[in-house]
């Protein structure tokens, strides 16, 4: 067997986010690969979170619905989760919880935490259990590294010698894959956006708190001070985007970050960014709405929002990230693109993959070069918006000895002054537009999954990668029909090649999505004419497997 | 009026508007303080007053309604040696933007602040504003304002602004004098000034301004927090003009180790090795 997947849960509280980090780290000094999603309630206290780590060698970048283990902090992890969990599988709990299930595995956690002197270290005294039981070797000084990386260092000794005693407590009983995933690297889909934004040349980013984007903002704050930029906790979020557009303007390239929530306060500003020819990026980590909706949950219902937010008409450009290194690397494509078309550039993520951790190869930052403004010489007085060849004005900035910058919210002339005469209005659309034909050039097609010659075509955009890319793996294993997957990143403009192509020579096409409307099948109808075979979709807050996908392929005949 | 550095420039203003001496009193300010129109960025929202920075010969920053504020900061932030001024109305600032004025006097960011202050909306024509004394009757308000008029000099100093003044625009050279000490003011700095809106407010007009208003002298302390929160607080038959409040507070670029030693951070590059590094602690 290649991979395992490992489930740990328990109240908000226990402490579940540390073992996670713990678990992760050591199945990754040990050489596996790991993918781990966070399924967490939206409180501080109580009721059920839990991680589900998949680890081994091949792990695609999504979770699976089997489980291997169950690690169960309290009652109701081991009731919600033993129906998923493998005849050969375990549950690591308490010696004092009660079950009647054949597959637990009972140590006394509380009591070895207690007799170290915390009972908080319970839970470490199952990771111990549950390295032995993968097989995973541990000692002091691996042990001391780890949780070095993820407790306070005043926690870190006693913790040490709790998973010790775990490990102690129960005999080895699986072998994973020998892997080298040992030297690559492990993060969160925010925290390679966040790196994308530093790679960027991002020197200024404010946001306003909003969960799933949270961690974006905590990422650039915490490197701050080192990296001499600036990240700002902004009063709102239409404050926010106005300092990122105030800091760009100024010549800095600047982000801001939120949820859709905050997003919808943005609206206005993404609008004046497009009008006022401002480069922006503005990254949204979709939860399921509408208003509050599922705040720490995940959805895919903020794309058509999104592509037309805002009052009137102005280019931008929408690209969903769909895995952690694209996160990373769109990132950086996403200011370099609002840089060289001066307009807003939004980057669509989402709980899933916000918050999901993986094991990466090293990321490249120097992958996308910088943007750089070619000089133009200037005839004459510097205009803000002077028309040009290009279709683009030149930009300077405010303290430049030679040139007044003057951006304007309302429609203006060459030089920023409001106008409302005709003739300057339908120039000034047309080159504000003209900028969605220019972008052409950069759009990049999506990513072609599976098999090249798919009878069947799967669609789907941002975090549905990996599960599309485990469900063509397993719907080629069996029968003769050919599956293939388009997933895009790009997608406003849309791009429409690969669709075309995929709609021309298949026998069907199918949207898998996380939202009701079926947002991306709307859009390709509206932008190509092709419509879908059928749709499936899954608006409950939780992201679907590749499993789920493949059955529901089957399940709808194809 | 046109000056050598600042221009003159074609108006929307109606004939009579105090923002006319608003706008003479800041190009003197700044051809006073010898300022060259290339540092200086005019940052406005919606509004008549929010029209200023169209009207005078420097950077421009013209956004949206109630949000002068957010941008105007960020770009102090992005670049220091630029000097950041905002001029919108009572409505911009107190009305729809009065989340952004809350925040930004607790930022403390070294930037000015003129609020064209007429007590009324000019550019809807006539609905009252945060600043609408109560009984004004007017075209959303017909049984006439019924909301307590905000005092924004007294909550500027419970807030904790580092400088807070009030002026008249009939009273143009006392009105360059604030200015000038405002711009001069290292932090975030309010100047709410009284202005007619000869069109839509027939209640606060200037002889109405001029028969109230007096200025300051020497027996106030600009110093004593609760002297100037007691001045503020006189809004009658006599209204005080003048410095209510001056005091050196630590400013947000002082405060930022990004910014404390004078960096400017447009067009600066981040360090590559430090990206990689970080990477590296990702292993």
């Amino acid at each position: 067997m290649g991979m395992y997947n490992l489930l740990v849960g328990g109240a908000a509280g226990q402490g579940v986010e540390s073992l996670v980090s713990a678990l992760e780290y050591f199945f990754k000094q040990d050489g596996s690969e790991v993918f781990t999603m966070r399924d967490l309630m939206s409180r501080i206290r109580g009721g059920h979170n839990f991680s589900r780590i998949r680890f081994g060698a091949g792990v695609p970048k999504a979770h699976s619905e089997r489980l291997d283990g169950i690690i169960a902090l309290n009652e109701e992890t081991a009731a919600f989760h033993r129906e998923a969990l493998s005849p050969k599988g375990f549950i690591l709990m308490d010696s004092a919880i009660k079950s009647d299930d054949p597959r637990a595995v009972r140590i006394d956690m509380a009591k070895i935490a207690k007799s170290l002197g915390n009972a908080k270290a319970a839970g470490s005294v199952a990771v111990g259990a549950a390295l032995k039981l993968f097989r995973v070797a541990l000692d002091e000084a691996s042990a001391a590294e780890v949780f070095g990386r993820v407790l306070r260092p005043e926690h870190v000794d006693m913790n040490v010698k709790a998973a010790l005693k775990g490990y102690e407590s129960v005999p080895e009983r699986y072998k994973i894959p020998a892997g080298n995933a040992r030297d690559m690297m492990m993060l969160s889909g925010n925290r390679a956006i966040a790196l994308g934004a530093l790679a960027a040349g991002v020197q200024f980013y404010a946001a306003y708190p909003m969960s799933p984007s949270t961690s974006i903002l905590e990422s650039l704050a915490q490197w701050a001070e080192e990296a001499g930029i600036v990240v700002e906790q902004a009063e709102d979020e239409i404050a926010a985007i106005n300092m990122a557009l105030g800091a760009s303007y100024a010549g800095t390239r600047a982000m801001t970050g939120t949820s859709g929530g905050g997003f919808s306060l943005m609206v206005e500003a993404l609008g004046f960014a497009g009008m006022a020819e401002i480069p922006v990026v503005v990254v949204d980590a979709q939860r399921p709405g509408p208003a509050t909706g599922l705040p720490t949950r995940t959805e895919q219902s903020d794309l058509k929002f999104i592509i037309s937010a805002a009052q009137g008409e102005f280019p931008r450009m929408v690209i969903a990230v769909r895995h952690h290194a694209d996160a990373f690397y769109q990132t950086i494509r996403a200011v370099n693109l609002a840089e060289k078309y001066q307009i807003p550039v939004v980057l669509l993520t989402d709980q899933y993959l916000a918050d999901a951790t993986a094991t990466i190869p090293m990321l490249d930052p120097a992958a996308y070069p910088r943007h750089e403004q070619a000089q133009v010489p200037e005839e004459g007085e510097y205009a803000r918006y002077r028309f040009t060849e290009s279709g683009i004005s030149p930009r300077r900035l405010p303290g430049d000895k030679d040139a007044l910058v003057n951006v304007d919210s309302d429609e203006h002339d060459e030089r920023g002054h409001i106008i409302e005469d005709s003739e300057t209005r339908v120039r000034m659309m047309e080159k504000r537009m003209g900028k969605l034909k220019l972008l052409e050039k950069d759009l990049q097609e999506p990513d072609w999954l599976g098999d090249e010659q798919a009878h069947i075509t799967l669609v789907g955009w941002g975090s549905m990668y990996g599960p599309l890319q485990e469900a063509v793996d397993l719907l080629n294993q069996e029968g003769n029909k050919r599956y293939g997957a388009l997933v895009f990143g790009d997608i406003w403009p849309l791009p429409k090649e690969r669709l075309k192509q995929a709609a021309a020579k298949g026998e069907a096409i199918i949207n898998v999505e996380q939202n009701y409307t079926g947002q991306l099948a709307g859009l390709i109808r509206e932008e190509t004419g092709i419509e879908m075979s059928t749709s499936i979709l899954r608006y409950d807050g939780r992201q679907m497997t590749g499993e789920e996908i493949a059955r529901r392929v089957k399940k709808e005949g194809f | 009026m046109n000056t050598p550095e600042f221009g003159k420039m074609e108006t929307a203003w109606c004939p009579g508007c105090g923002n006319f001496g608003i706008l003479d009193s800041l190009k003197l300010a700044l051809e006073a303080l010898g300022k060259d129109p290339h540092e200086v960025v005019m940052v406005g929202g919606i509004g008549q007053a929010a029209k200023t920075p169209q009207y005078l010969s420097a950077n421009s920053f013209c956004g949206l309604h109630g949000r002068a504020l957010p941008p105007a900061v960020a770009i102090k932030m992005a670049n220091p040696n630029l000097t950041v001024i905002v001029n919108t109305g009572d409505g911009d600032s107190y009305g729809e933007g009065g989340n952004h004025f809350l925040h930004n006097i607790r930022r403390n960011v070294d930037m000015t602040h003129f609020v064209h202050d007429n007590q009324v909306y000019g550019l809807t024509k006539g609905q009252s504003s945060p600043t609408t004394l109560e009984g004004m009757v007017t075209g959303a308000q017909a049984e006439g304002s019924q909301n307590i008029p905000f005092n924004p000099v007294l909550l500027a100093l419970a807030a904790g602004a580092g400088f807070v003044a009030r002026g008249f625009s009939g009273k143009p050279d006392h009105l360059q004098m604030l200015m000038e000490r405002a711009i001069r003011f290292k932090g975030y700095a309010l100047v709410d000034i009284f202005q007619p809106c000869v069109s839509f407010n027939r209640l606060n007009t200037f002889a109405w301004y001029n028969s109230r208003v007096y200025e300051l002298d020497e027996s106030h302390d600009a110093t004593d927090r609760l002297m100037a929160m007691s001045r503020a607080m006189e809004f009658g038959d006599r209204i005080p003009i003048g410095v209510l409040y001056e005091k050196a507070l630590p400013d947000f670029h002082e405060k930022n180790s990004s910014l404390s030693q004078g960096q400017v951070l447009a067009g600066r590059r981040n360090d590559p090795a430090l990206v990689r590094r970080y990477m590296s602690e990702m292993v």
